[in-house]
């Protein structure tokens, strides 16, 4: 990686929740970056830690029970973990903007979508409150939404989820942040939907040169959108490396699994009725993570030191890193 | 919404009908009339019983007089105290000013210290300071009013002389201070926990996660986001208190010795000067109608996805 290019830098981040059930290690150990002009995908199961990981670096981790324990988080070189709240919130919305999973709830109810995003503009830009509509209604224009000038005199239940979806990305890129957040904000939508969303998302995304961090567990979805994935499992980075090594040569049995259990169009035809491929099991208890490879459990290939061996990120090269005792093995041979 | 408003206070005049009625079959059955009572502690002759009986009309079947009633009160008219000699209708204007008075003072003392006490619990949430207030609220919704207002006087009346003990004076502020806040503390205390538990729903929502990602400062988000959406919740909850508050005055009046509907009902119960009890009754329920259709149309007003036709 080129050091000058890097926009986002987080370095062992931890964070973990503290209840009556004991701690869960949401996110343990994750160290990645995001270049400038990048789209980056975090990919995995519900429950691995993908959201947490967002909302540690947006600061809003859920309180109290969520604590950064450890890590760092650099945004140009500065460690926004040392800032104090108020600074935090210069940063948010300004620099850092974040999509949200549900549309439907994610905007106040009360309150015009034009206001929602002008107080956003007036939070962090020096306008008058004139303006700050104008701008609200222009970004609801680039978000493609008709008639903009009236839209934004309505409230979000006079919306549709695609267009309150629209709304949040309107708000979300109002402030042109360097780095746009994205926690899975397809999921909750219409498939055509999603895929207006995704397109209007990535132009933006070069119109206004922001980096993008998208959080998603729909593979089809990351394929369309990313250059960089990172796939999570338990907290953790069990694999990283650009689109095409990833889904042409996954080396992580789970991220193996996860590209077989896709439904490919046309399998059928080709080689017959076939089941779906599935991953037996379920996503390990985060208060009960033992020792060795979290997702041995549900491993084909598990061996007896995956259950006991703690297992570093190998690099195999190009940047494509894994998590697997296999590999390790394979590449010291 | 102004074909709503008509509609529904046309919908007060089943409501009262039907109240009417219950209330006027209760009230006939009850043991006694106002003829064996005028007398209090002396016998009277049954000859006078008579005469006062018939003169009242109370010697008539009971649809008869129901009948009379109901004519009556359409022409807006409720007819004649049996004891006082003095029409339904004028009894009531005198009393209904104090009345109001009280339970408007009552009602605004438990919105100005129950909210902002509710959202300061609710914002310190697990403190101690949030645990205090709540044991305040608790104790507030727990302590009978007779009793309070015993307590009240007591220190600061008998022993303090900073408030009259009772009375109405000429109707100045100082007369009304110990009854007011008798009558309040129960609502403050219930709109303090319902305030509290209210917030904490609504800091829990999706859409305070957005505000805070776009960087608003707490006390913004907590006036802007918090509060309008946690007043749609209070409300119904204010609505409701304030239209007991108009029954429970009936306690506090007679506890400060306060001139107004409350006091005047109890009074009437025990001689069963019926008019008069059927006349504050009606009044009460007609307060409670207009209350809740008050509360209803606000709503409309906080809410853009409430919307009447």
């Amino acid at each position: 990686m080129n050091h000058d290019d890097v926009l986002l830098n987080v370095r062992g981040l931890k964070t973990y929740f503290y209840t009556l059930d004991g701690i869960a290690k949401a996110v343990d150990g994750m160290s990645f970056y995001l270049d400038k002009g990048e789209t980056l995908a975090i990919v995995g199961e519900s429950g691995c830690g993908k959201s947490i990981t967002a909302l540690s670096i947006m600061g809003l981790v859920p309180q109290p029970a969520g604590k950064i324990v450890n890590g760092k988080i650099y945004l140009n070189n500065d460690d926004i973990l040392e800032y104090p709240e108020s600074k935090m919130q210069d940063i948010r919305g300004d620099k850092i903007a974040m999509i949200f999973q549900e549309p439907m709830t994610s905007l106040n109810p009360l309150m015009t979508v034009g206001s929602q995003i002008s107080e956003m503009i007036l939070r962090h830009r020096r306008v008058t409150k004139k303006e700050s509509w104008e701008r609200s209604v222009s970004m609801l224009e680039k978000v493609q939404i008709p008639s903009p000038g009236r839209r934004a005199k309505d409230y979000p239940h006079q919306l549709s989820g695609g267009m309150r979806q629209r709304v949040m990305i309107a708000i979300a890129l109002s402030c042109n942040p360097q780095i746009l957040i994205a926690d899975e904000p397809t999921t909750a939508l219409d498939v055509t939907i999603q895929a207006q969303i995704l397109d209007l998302m990535l132009r933006l995304k070069q119109d206004y040169e922001t980096s993008i961090l998208m959080i998603t567990h729909d593979l089809g979805v990351v394929a369309e959108v990313a250059q960089r994935i990172i796939v999570m499992y338990a907290g953790k980075i069990i694999e990283e490396g650009n689109v095409f090594s990833i889904f042409e040569n996954p080396r992580h049995p789970y991220t193996k699994a996860l590209l077989k259990s896709i439904p490919k169009f046309g399998n059928r035809t080709e080689h017959g009725r076939e089941p779906l491929q599935e991953i037996t099991g379920i996503v390990p208890n985060l208060y009960k993570l033992g020792s060795g490879c979290s997702f041995c459990p549900r491993c084909k290939e598990a061996m007896d030191i995956c259950k006991i061996k703690d297992v570093g990120l190998t690099d195999l090269g190009n940047g494509h890193r894994v998590r697997c005792l296999l590999c390790k093995s394979k590449r010291e041979e | 919404m102004l074909a709503y408003t008509v509609r529904r206070l046309l919908q007060f005049i089943p409501t009262i009908i039907g109240i009417s009625l219950i209330m006027f079959c209760l009230l006939n059955v009850l043991p006694g009339n106002a003829a064996l009572m005028a007398g209090g502690k002396r016998e009277l002759s049954p000859e006078l019983i008579e005469k006062m009986k018939k003169d009242w009309g109370l010697d008539k079947p009971l649809y008869v007089r129901y009948l009379i009633y109901m004519k009556d009160l359409a022409h807006g008219d409720l007819g004649q105290s049996f004891l006082r000699q003095e029409k339904v209708n004028d009894l009531l204007a005198s009393r209904i000013w104090p009345t109001l008075r009280l339970a408007v003072s009552a009602m605004v003392i438990a919105l100005t210290i129950g909210i902002p006490l509710g959202f300061f619990s609710a914002l310190r949430q697990g403190t101690w300071g949030d645990s205090a207030s709540m044991i305040v609220a608790v104790s507030g919704v727990a302590m009978p009013q007779f009793w309070l207002g015993l307590l009240l006087m007591l220190l600061f009346s008998a022993k303090m002389n900073w408030f009259p003990t009772s009375g109405y004076g000429d109707g100045d502020f100082i007369h009304l201070v110990l009854p007011a806040i008798t009558l309040g503390l129960g609502s403050m205390a219930l709109l303090a926990r319902t305030t509290r538990a209210a917030v904490l729903e609504v800091l829990e929502e999706d859409f305070i996660r957005t505000a805070r990602s776009k960087g608003l400062s707490r006390f913004l988000i907590n006036r802007r986001h918090v509060f309008q959406n946690t007043l749609v919740l209070i409300l119904t909850t204010a609505g409701l208190q304030f239209g007991s508050l108009i029954g429970q005055t009936v306690i506090v009046e007679k506890l400060f010795s306060w001139p107004g509907l409350g006091s005047l009902l109890v009074d009437s119960i025990f001689l069963r000067d019926i008019p008069v009890v059927q006349g504050g009754i009606l009044m009460i329920i007609l307060a409670f109608l207009i209350v809740n259709l008050v509360v209803d149309l606000l709503y409309c007003v906080i809410d853009p996805r409430i919307k009447y036709q």
